[in-house]
C-alpha cells in the first residue's frame, strides 16, 4: 500500500477508501446464523399445514432444506461471496451430520424403548429352559455369546496382532507382505454367510454332518474379526515414530525386544481400541452363528459340545418363530437387542478407560 | 567466547587423558586443541596421526550402499579415542550415512549394506559373526532429534539400555546409575525432584540431554552424535556442547554437523564430506586437525565450503 502511495501520491487516498471498504463486510457469524436454523425450524413445522397431520420425517426434510437454501441465499446477499460458500459448505456439512444422526438416535431410541419391556431381573437370571408363553428371559443367550466371544477374540487377537507385526516390523514391502495384505482386504470383503458355511464345511469334516458348537461359531467370527484386527494393528503400529525404533537399536536392544517393549507399550491404546471395535464388529453378527452354534433353551456353558444360544440368534428366534401369544416372545427378542447394544457400550467404555490409562503421554 | 571457561575447568581430565598418552610432554596440546588452538601446539603432536589408545576406529575403503545406490563411496579415517570428531559437509553428501555406518545402524535399513572395513580396536565391525546388536551396545548413538520413549519416565528412559535388555538390575545400582548418568549428562540438578515424570515432559534441550544420559547408561566406549543440537535453540546447543567438551575424556566422541562454528568450537579433528552432484556418492574430501580446515585447508571444495560459498 505505500508503495502505491509513493508512486501515485494522488490515487492514495482513494485507494485507502477502497480498501477499506473491500475490507468490511457484513457478516452472519453467531446469532443470524441461529436465527436462520430457527427460520427452518418453524418452515418445517409449517409444512404440516397442507397435510393436517403432524409428520416428523416431512418435518426433518423440510427443516433440512430450507436450513440449506436460506443459508445460501441469505449469506450470499449479506456477505461476501468467500464466506458465502464457507457457509454453504459448513451447512452442507451440518445437515450431512443431523442426516446420519437420525439413524443412530432412532435405532437407540426405538431398541431402548422396546427392550425396557422385560429389562427386569428375571430376563438376566433366567434361560428358556421349559418355558412356553410369557416369562424366561436370556441368561443362556447372554452367557452363549460371551463365551462365543471370547472364543473368537482368543484365537483372532493373536493372529491378527502378529499378522500385523509381521507386515510393519519384519516384511520390508516385499511379495509376500503385499500378498498378504491383499488376503487380508479379501477376507474383510467375506460375507458373513460364507464364513458361517466355511466354518460349518470344516467342523462338518471333522466331526460329521449336523455339527453344532460354539467354537464352530468362534472358527467363523475369527474369519471375520481377524481382518479387522490386522488392519487397525498395522495402522496403529506405523503410527509409532522410527526414531523410537532406532532409539532402542542404537541402545543394543534386539529387535524383537523393541517391538515388545518398544514398540507395542507406544501403539497399545490403538490396538486395544482396535480390538474392541473388531469385538463390536462380530457380537452382532446372526448369520454364521444362525448355521454353526444353533439355538437351544437351556444354557450350555460348553463350547465344544452341542449347540449355544447367543443374542442375536435368540433375538431373531424369538422374532421368527414367536411363542403363543406373540408379545411375551417378541418383548424378549427386543431386551436381547438392547443388551447386546449394552454389551457393546460396556465394551466400548472399557477400552476407552484402558486406552486413557494407557496411552504415552506427550507423545508427538 | 563463552565455552572458554568450561573448556579450561575440564583441563585436568585431559591433562589425565594425556599423560597415558605422551607421557614426555604432557602440557602441550590438550588445552589448546580445544578452544582457539594455537599454532605451537601442533609442533607437539601432530592430530592427524593415530594415537594408541583404546577404542580407535579405522575405517578402511568404505562404501555404503542404499539397495543399489552407492551413497558414499571409498572412506577411509582414522578416529582418535579421547577426542571429539566432526563431520562437515552439505546435505546428501553421506556423512550421517556414514556415520550410522559406524555402528551398524545403516544396514537397519532395508537394502542397505557396507562394504569395506570398520575397525575398532583391530576387530572388523562387519566381519563375519559380529552381532550388530553387540556392536551397538559398544558404540552408542544420540539423533537428530531427541526420542525419549514416551511410555517411559525420566529415570525408566536412563534405565532403558538395562532394561530393554531384561538385566536385573538392583533397586538401589538403578538409582546409582540413574544419577550418575544424569550427572553425567549435566542434567540430574534440573530433574532429580521429578525421575518419575515422563520423558517427553521435558523441553527439548533437556530431552536431548536425557538421550545422551540414555545413551552413557550403558557405558558404550564411543558416542556417535547425529547433529545433536540441530532441533535445539542456542542457549540448550551451548549445554550440549559443553557436555560433549566434558565427556570426550571418557568416550571416542563423532560427531555430524551442519553448524561449522559448533564444529569449530567443539571438535578437535574435522572431516569434510562432499558431493560432485544429484545421485553421485559423497566422498571424503579431506581430514584435519580442526583449526587446519578452518584455516587452511588443503583442497579448494573445502575452502569454498568453510568460507560459506556453497553448502
Amino acid at each position: 500500500m505505500s508503495l502505491t502511495e509513493s508512486q501515485t501520491p494522488e490515487s492514495g487516498p482513494v485507494d485507502d477508501l477502497v480498501m477499506r471498504d473491500s475490507m468490511k463486510s457484513g457478516s452472519l457469524a453467531g446469532r443470524p446464523m441461529l436465527m436462520i436454523f430457527g427460520g427452518a425450524v418453524v418452515l418445517g413445522a409449517l409444512s404440516w399445514l397442507p397435510f393436517g397431520s403432524v409428520n416428523w420425517a416431512r418435518w426433518v426434510m423440510v427443516t433440512l432444506v430450507s436450513y440449506l437454501v436460506l443459508t445460501l441465499v441469505i449469506s450470499r446477499v449479506v456477505e461476501t461471496p468467500r464466506q458465502a460458500t464457507d457457509r454453504f459448505a459448513t451447512a452442507v456439512m451440518n445437515t450431512a451430520f443431523l442426516l446420519v444422526l437420525l439413524p443412530l438416535v432412532s435405532v437407540l431410541w426405538t431398541v431402548i424403548e422396546r427392550g425396557s419391556n422385560r429389562f427386569d431381573w428375571a430376563f438376566y437370571s433366567q434361560s428358556m429352559r421349559g418355558v412356553i408363553g410369557a416369562g424366561g428371559g436370556g441368561y443362556h443367550a447372554i452367557v452363549g455369546t460371551l463365551i462365543v466371544t471370547v472364543l473368537t477374540a482368543v484365537i483372532a487377537v493373536p493372529f491378527g496382532l502378529f499378522t500385523a507385526i509381521y507386515l510393519v516390523e519384519y516384511a520390508q514391502g516385499g511379495r509376500f507382505s503385499k500378498m498378504v495384505t491383499g488376503l487380508v482386504d479379501v477376507m474383510t470383503g467375506i460375507p458373513s454367510i460364507v464364513a458361517g458355511l466355511f466354518a460349518y464345511a470344516l467342523f462338518v469334516l471333522l466331526d460329521g454332518p449336523g455339527h453344532r458348537s460354539g467354537i464352530a461359531g468362534a472358527v467363523a467370527l475369527t474369519l471375520l474379526m481377524t481382518p479387522v484386527v490386522v488392519r487397525t494393528s498395522e495402522e496403529m503400529l506405523r503410527l509409532v515414530p522410527n526414531e523410537l525404533r532406532e532409539a532402542s537399536y542404537a541402545l543394543g536392544v534386539p529387535r524383537w525386544k523393541t517391538i515388545v517393549k518398544v514398540v507395542l507399550p507406544t501403539a497399545i491404546a490403538g490396538i486395544l481400541t482396535g480390538i474392541v471395535l473388531a469385538i463390536a464388529r462380530v457380537i452382532g453378527e446372526t448369520a454364521p452363528l444362525l448355521v454353526t452354534v444353533g439355538i437351544t433353551t437351556d444354557v450350555n456353558k460348553n463350547p465344544f459340545s452341542g449347540r449355544m444360544a447367543t443374542l442375536p440368534v435368540f433375538s431373531y428366534n424369538s422374532y421368527k418363530f414367536p411363542t403363543l401369544p406373540p408379545d411375551a416372545s417378541i418383548d424378549r427378542a427386543w431386551a436381547a437387542a438392547l443388551t447386546l447394544v449394552l454389551i457393546v457400550v460396556i465394551l466400548f467404555t472399557i477400552a476407552r478407560i484402558l486406552s486413557s490409562i494407557l496411552k504415552p503421554k506427550g507423545l508427538r | 567466547m563463552n565455552l572458554s571457561a568450561p573448556a579450561n575447568s575440564r583441563t585436568p581430565d585431559t591433562l589425565n587423558s594425556h599423560d597415558l598418552n605422551e607421557a614426555s610432554d604432557p602440557m602441550t596440546d590438550s588445552v589448546s586443541s580445544d578452544v582457539a588452538p594455537s599454532a605451537s601446539a601442533e609442533v607437539a603432536i601432530d592430530p592427524n596421526a593415530p594415537v594408541d589408545l583404546p577404542n580407535r576406529i579405522d575405517v578402511s575403503d568404505l562404501h555404503i550402499y542404499y539397495g543399489a545406490f552407492k551413497a558414499v563411496e571409498g572412506v577411509s579415517m582414522t578416529i582418535n579415542p579421547q577426542s571429539i570428531t566432526a563431520l562437515i559437509g552439505p546435505s546428501g553428501c553421506g556423512k550421517s550415512t556414514f556415520l550410522r555406518s559406524l555402528n551398524r545402524m545403516h544396514e537397519v535399513i532395508s537394502g542397505a549394506y557396507v562394504e569395506g572395513k570398520v575397525e575398532i580396536n583391530g576387530q572388523n565391525l562387519y566381519g563375519p559373526g559380529i552381532d550388530p546388536v553387540a556392536v551397538r551396545r559398544k558404540i552408542g548413538m544420540v539423533f537428530q532429534r531427541p526420542n525419549p520413549f514416551p511410555t517411559m519416565s525420566i529415570a525408566d528412559n536412563v534405565l532403558a539400555g538395562k532394561k530393554l535388555n531384561s538385566k536385573r538390575i538392583p533397586k538401589r545400582d538403578a538409582e546409582d546409575l540413574v544419577e550418575k548418568s544424569l550427572r553425567g549428562a549435566n542434567l540430574w540438578n534440573e530433574v532429580k525432584d521429578r525421575l518419575d515424570k515422563p520423558g517427553s515432559s521435558l523441553s527439548g534441550g533437556q530431552q536431548q540431554r536425557l538421550c545422551i544420559a540414555r545413551a552413557i547408561a550403558v557405558s558404550p566406549d564411543v558416542l556417535l552424535m547425529d547433529e545433536p543440537c540441530s532441533a535445539l535453540d542456542p542457549i540448550s546447543t551451548l549445554a550440549i556442547e559443553e557436555l560433549m567438551l566434558d565427556l570426550k575424556s571418557d568416550y571416542n566422541i563423532v560427531i555430524v554437523t551442519h553448524n561449522m562454528q559448533q564444529a569449530a568450537r567443539v571438535s578437535d579433528r574435522t572431516g569434510f564430506f562432499n558431493i560432485e552432484g544429484t545421485g553421485k556418492p559423497g566422498k571424503l574430501i579431506e581430514m584435519d586437525a580442526t583449526e587446519k580446515i578452518f584455516s587452511n585447508p588443503a583442497e579448494q571444495a573445502t575452502v569454498d565450503y568453510v568460507t560459506g560459498r556453497f553448502g
